[in-house]
C-alpha cells in the first residue's frame, strides 16, 4: 500500500457514518430546529461522497474523456447553494409555526388547521 | 502516512461531533456541535485538496448556516427538547436492524474494493480559479438558475417571517 493514497473506501465509510448519524437524529430529535440540523448533516455527508469521488476520477488514469473530474467539486457548490435557500426558507416556516402553536415539539403540530 | 492519520483524526472528530449533535437535549449544544463537524470537514476537503470548497464550507456552512440557525434557537427561545415516549417496536427492531446495516455497508465498501480503488493526494486542487472558470463556462446555465432559486428563497423567508398585520 502506498503511503501518499487514502483508500477512497475510507471516505465512504465516514460518509455513511455520518448519513446514518444524521438520519438517526432525524428520526429520534423532538426539537423541529434540530430535525433541521440533522439534515444539514445528510447534506454534508453527501458532499463528502461528491468531494472523494471528485478526487477520485482526478486520480486515475484511463479515464473516459467526457469525464470532468472536477464536476463532483461543482455539485457541491450547488448543493450548499441549495441547503443556504432551504435553511432560510426553512427557520422561516419554524418561526412562523412557533408564533401560532407556541410550540417546537413536531408531535404537537398536528392540525392542519389552528 | 501522514495524511492517513490527519484523516483518521478528522474523521473521529467527526464522528464524535455528530453523535453528540444527536445526544445533547438543548438545540444550542446541538448546534455547536454541528460547527464542529463542519469544520472538520473542511479539514477533510483540504486533504482532498478542494481548497476552494474547504474555504466556502467554513464561509457558508459554518459561518452563515450555522449564525441564522444560532439567530433561531436564541431567537425563539428554544429549551430542551422535550421527552415523549418512543415506541417499543421501534427499539426491539430498529436498533439491531441499525446495527445489521451499518455492518452490511461498511462490508461492502471495504471488501468490494477490486481494483484496489485509493485517492492520490495532492492530485487535485479545486482551487477558487479551476473552479470559478467551470462555474462560468461548462455549468454556467446552473449558476444562474441557482440566483433566481436564492431570489425565491429571499422572497419565501420574508414573507414566511412577516408579522400579520
Amino acid at each position: 500500500m502506498n503511503w501518499e493514497q487514502i483508500p477512497l473506501s475510507y471516505y465512504l465509510v465516514l460518509s455513511a457514518v455520518l448519513f446514518a448519524c444524521g438520519i438517526t437524529g432525524f428520526l429520534i430529535k423532538r426539537n423541529i430546529i434540530t430535525i433541521f440540523m440533522s439534515i444539514e448533516l445528510m447534506l454534508n455527508a453527501v458532499n463528502l461522497s461528491f468531494v472523494a469521488f471528485a478526487s477520485y476520477w482526478a486520480t486515475i488514469h484511463g479515464r473516459p474523456a467526457w469525464v470532468q473530474p472536477l464536476s463532483g467539486q461543482v455539485f457541491v457548490f450547488f448543493v450548499m447553494v441549495v441547503a443556504a435557500a432551504e435553511a432560510a426558507v426553512g427557520l422561516g416556516i419554524v418561526i412562523a409555526v412557533f408564533r401560532t402553536r407556541e410550540t417546537l415539539n413536531p408531535d404537537r403540530v398536528n392540525l392542519l388547521k389552528l | 502516512m501522514l495524511h492517513l492519520v490527519l484523516f483518521i483524526i478528522f474523521g473521529a472528530i467527526c464522528v464524535a461531533g455528530a453523535i453528540n449533535l444527536i445526544a445533547q437535549k438543548h438545540p444550542l449544544y446541538s448546534a455547536l456541535s454541528l460547527v464542529v463537524v463542519m469544520g472538520a470537514l473542511a479539514a477533510i476537503y483540504l486533504l482532498l485538496g478542494a481548497e476552494f470548497l474547504a474555504a466556502i464550507q467554513v464561509i457558508v456552512y459554518a459561518g452563515a448556516i450555522m449564525v441564522l440557525f444560532v439567530f433561531v434557537i436564541m431567537l425563539l427561545g428554544a429549551g430542551e427538547e422535550e421527552h415523549t415516549r418512543g415506541s417499543k417496536i421501534a427499539l426491539i427492531f430498529g436498533v439491531p436492524g441499525m446495527i445489521v446495516g451499518a455492518v452490511l455497508v461498511v462490508w461492502v465498501l471495504l471488501k468490494s474494493n477490486p481494483l484496489g480503488e485509493t485517492i492520490g493526494v495532492g492530485s487535485l486542487y479545486g482551487s477558487g480559479q479551476t473552479i470559478g472558470r467551470l462555474l462560468f463556462g461548462d455549468f454556467l446555465l446552473p449558476f444562474e438558475i441557482t440566483s433566481v432559486l436564492i431570489l425565491i428563497a429571499i422572497m419565501g423567508a420574508v414573507v414566511l417571517a412577516r408579522r400579520e398585520s
